[in-house]
């Protein structure tokens, strides 16, 4: 773009990006500390990575949204290696028979916020400033380049001992189905590249401007004093839906996914107030005496209410002083295909989406 | 003739006090001492082991156990002294070579210990099966390449608590090649999932072997020097204790013992066994929960030295508020603290007839306390600096408290007079006897407990069945270190299902404690892989 300056990523970028990817993750896609030390290894090694829009790539170009696949709880133990986006870059590249320009993240939410930014800096290409989410979700086909029907194939897989596998399927859900089979095949982890599209495409089938939206709420964060919390839903015209102190958290495994709930008891001005969060991976509904409050595709996210610092589902704790908070989606979200495939009842929630904007003018 | 063995030695050395305490069988207070803690490890173990004893006469003999807490570990790695270079050993190839060892250590403390890295070939898989094969040859290669002397080795390997077979394989090699007295830290013996983290702190561990040994050495020769024959436990950071011979193994686990103990040792003195802990220092305060006899443990990372470990700590709010901490400013801008007086209060406060202005003086002031041979004029600007530190406590107290109910609350600690009688809005404060040894009674009374933090796949021998093998697993680790058999039980549990997998593998993590077995019973050095493959 004329004028505009390039945009490097490095150390002080990254530690930015990494919270904010926190905050994005809607308490799921795993704890970004992991992918921040891959990227700092990697930037460390073999320099920084440049930050690019869709005007700064030709048209016709490659970009390969990638990231991880499986466990969190693997992934602090398997932490992967370079050589797995090496791997997927270059079998895309065969199979398409063209050169990859940049790579993207399949999802901005999480530890996958940031893994193609590692693997990016070792392969000396840029990262696209978007992804396929905005957020985190669980199932591989919950991206915007599936809501603007673009076809998952060829999707690539790899693993940290270089078995790769090429899945090419009839749709979105066999992907999600054949993947994770596959994943915890290959030890409850592993590397992928899908929904493979052109710079042309990707200026209307993903979710622009993400990683830059990281970077500032990484930055507001660690620069705000008071109330960093505040600071951040003003920023982002999102909602404090209450600040309080969690006093439940039950998990359970049903039907093969963790899901659980956490009670938050509100104080200080909301003291006398609770609420209830459901919980599929990502924080999914905020509800108040049955009431909801947000609800998917909405980011929901439980905040430390000190630091500002996100607290991923597999960290709540009885007894930690929280505010949850709701940010609007990608208007993709929102749209009835986008609803089809991310909206409440894809998640087995019986009522229909209502924006957290509009449930909040409702209620006050 | 048979003589009794009934009495139980406490001692807990802090930054600034060296305390002690004897107890009889019974859990009665005989005698508490409260010394300076000095330089010279074994003379500040000596002088308050001579405040207890004198008060103990002919009983001296009667000590069975010495429960020892000590922050020197903790200091060594703050200070990064006295550490032992550490060739750091991952077993990770392929599968971890994205984040390097001591890739987020502070430079200057790597630099300090670290005598070598190397990822070699090898690791489990969540269920235990192999990654990729144990690269052998790699390692030997690697330790061949090693220059000159090494104090110990650290190795770690890809869920090492689900399978520990290469990190045994490894150590084998290591022994052939260095030698059979070279310093070994295993992964599996220490940390918990989180493959980064146990790598920090097994690195750490294997550090801070000399540390250890002097403290323990230095101890040894403090109860030699007053003919006590005693067996000797360490305490460790989650309030229970390990054998001697364990801490000398696994000196990383002393690091954070201080709060657990205070905590416990606040239980003990009021039989409470859920309560807030308000534990008031020289230079500041830590409030912790007592949750069910224990000290409710931190859910953040612990970082200590400005490295990341997975230890489970106790959950504090501390703040700047001591019985030291100094009042500076004029009245309607008082300032107060974090600088304190520390040790020196009875030369530099005012009721000392010093010249600095202190909380403790605002606390004799407002007539909390009679303490030191002066009057001290009440001013506003003592008021205003203990209406500040009484804030600020009441919001320390807030920000741990589980729910709007008023809990009970329990002061202790040295500073504790500063307090005003109603605080944080607790239903009662207990101000029980002893308050100012309360840590050291903590490390006298401690438990001993095992605990198992491993991925199962409840699918294959179900739910129940893997809960009973998780917490059989934790209570035979608390026998090994030395429990009672009789009197161990499982004292926490926690299932975590793994998110985003289409299977239902569960994270659990079960921890068991029991009191102290007899004299007869003294755990071995030789401790078993804490952790057995599933079947």
């Amino acid at each position: 773009m004329a004028g505009s300056a390039e945009i490097v990523l490095g150390p002080d970028e990254l530690a930015d990006l990494a919270i904010g990817c926190a905050v994005l993750g809607a308490g799921g896609g795993g704890d970004p500390r992991t992918g921040l030390l891959m990227a700092l290894q990697a930037i460390d090694e073999h320099g920084p990575v440049r930050l690019v829009s869709y005007d700064d790539l030709p048209g016709d170009g490659i970009v390969m949204p990638c990231g991880g696949v499986g466990a969190p709880t693997v992934s602090i133990e398997k932490l992967g290696n370079s050589d797995e986006g090496r791997r997927l870059r270059n079998r895309v590249e065969h199979l398409l028979d063209r050169p990859v320009v940049a790579l993207m993240s399949a999802e901005i939410g999480g530890t996958n916020g940031l893994l193609p930014t590692a693997w990016a800096s070792t392969l000396g290409l840029p990262v696209l400033d978007a992804d396929g989410m905005g957020r985190a979700f669980p199932e591989m086909q919950q991206v915007s380049m599936h809501v603007a029907g673009i076809s998952p194939n060829p999707c690539v897989l790899t693993d940290e001992r270089g078995n790769t596998l090429v899945v090419e399927t009839i749709g979105g859900r066999w992907v999600e189905r054949v993947v994770r089979a596959l994943a915890v095949e290959l030890g409850a982890r592993a590397s992928v590249a899908v929904y493979v599209l052109t710079v042309e495409q990707a200026r209307t089938a993903t979710v622009s401007g993400t990683v830059t939206l990281a970077r500032r709420i990484g930055a507001l964060l660690r620069a705000a004093e008071a109330d960093p919390v505040a600071e951040l839903v003003n920023e982002l015209a999102g909602f404090r839906l209450v600040r309080g102190k969690i006093v439940d958290v039950e998990r359970r495994t049903t039907g093969g996914f963790a899901r659980g709930s956490a009670l938050v008891e509100g104080l200080g001005a909301d003291a006398g107030r609770t609420l209830r969060l459901e919980i599929q991976n990502e924080n999914l509904v905020a509800l108040e005496e049955g009431r909801v409050l947000a609800s998917v595709p909405d980011i929901i996210t439980v905040l430390d209410d000190e630091s500002g610092t996100a607290v991923t589902t597999e960290r709540l704790r009885y007894g930690q002083r929280v505010s949850v908070i709701a940010l609007p989606c990608h208007p993709i979200w929102r749209s009835d295909r986008g609803l089809a495939v991310a909206g409440p009842r894809m998640f087995g929630y019986d009522f229909d989406y209502q924006a957290v904007e509009e449930l909040h003018a409702t209620a006050a | 003739m048979q003589r009794q063995l009934d009495l139980r030695l406490g001692i807990d050395v802090g930054g600034t006090n060296t305390d002690a305490v004897l107890l009889d069988r019974a859990g009665r207070l005989l005698a508490k001492a409260k010394v300076a803690t000095r330089p010279d490890i074994t003379g500040g173990i000596v002088a308050a082991l001579d405040g207890v004893l004198a008060a103990a006469g002919e009983d001296r003999s009667r000590i069975s156990h010495v429960m020892f807490g000590t922050t020197h570990a903790t200091n060594a790695v703050l200070q990064r002294s006295k550490l032992c270079r550490v060739v750091v050993i991952r077993i990770g190839a392929p599968s971890t070579l994205a984040i390097r060892p001591l890739l987020a250590w502070p430079v200057d403390l790597r630099q300090t210990i670290s005598a070598g890295e190397a990822i070699v070939p090898g690791g489990s898989e969540f269920n235990g099966c192999e990654i990729v094969p144990f690269g052998a040859h790699e390692l030997r290669r690697f330790l061949d390449s090693l220059p000159g002397s090494i104090d110990g080795v650290a190795i770690t390997s890809v869920f090492s608590s689900v399978s520990a077979e290469h990190e045994l394989e490894a150590a084998e090699i290591v022994r052939s090649s260095l030698g059979g007295d070279v310093e070994l830290s295993l992964s599996h013996e220490i940390g918990t999932l989180g493959l980064l983290e146990r790598e920090n702190a097994t690195v750490l561990n294997a550090a801070l072997t000399n540390v250890v040994r002097e403290v323990t050495q230095a101890l040894e020769t403090a109860l030699a020097s007053r003919e006590l024959d005693a067996l000797v436990f360490f305490a460790q950071n989650d309030g229970t204790l390990m054998a001697q011979e364990h801490a000398a193994r696994f000196p990383v686990l002393t690091i954070g013992s201080g709060p657990a103990n205070s905590i416990r040792g606040a239980g003990y003195l009021t039989g409470m066994r859920d309560a807030i802990v308000v534990d008031v220092g020289g230079t500041s305060t830590d409030v912790g929960v007592l949750a069910n006899g224990f000290p409710r443990e931190s859910s953040a990372p612990i970082e200590i030295g400005g490295v990341r470990t997975n230890f489970r700590m106790p959950d504090l709010v501390s703040v700047a508020v001591g019985g030291g901490s100094i009042v500076h400013g004029e009245a309607g801008r008082v300032e107060v603290g974090p600088e304190s007086v520390g040790y020196e209060l009875a030369q530099r406060a005012l009721v000392f007839g010093g010249a600095t202005r202190t909380l403790t003086d605002a606390a004799v002031a407002a007539g909390r306390a009679r303490i030191g041979d002066r009057t001290v004029t009440p001013e506003a600007r003592l008021a205003e600096a203990l209406a500040w530190a009484d804030a600020a406590l009441n919001d320390a107290i807030d920000r741990v408290k589980l729910s709007r109910a008023a809990q009970p609350l329990i002061v202790v600690g040295g500073g504790s007079v500063l307090t005003p009688d109603q605080l944080g809005g607790a239903s009662q404060v207990l101000r029980p006897d002893h308050f100012e040894v309360a840590n050291a009674i903590g490390a006298a009374i401690a438990m001993v407990s095992g605990q198992i933090d491993r991925i199962f796949d409840p699918s294959r021998i179900g739910r129940d069945a893997m809960l009973d093998e998780a917490k059989a697993i934790a209570c035979e680790q608390a026998i090994r270190a030395g429990a009672d058999p009789r009197s161990v039980e499982i004292v926490e549990l926690e299932e975590l299902p793994l998110s985003y997998l289409n299977n239902p593998a569960v994270r659990v993590r079960a921890k068991a404690a029991g009191s102290l077995s007899g004299a007869a019973t003294v755990p071995s050095n030789s401790k078993e892989p804490s952790c057995v493959s599933p079947a």
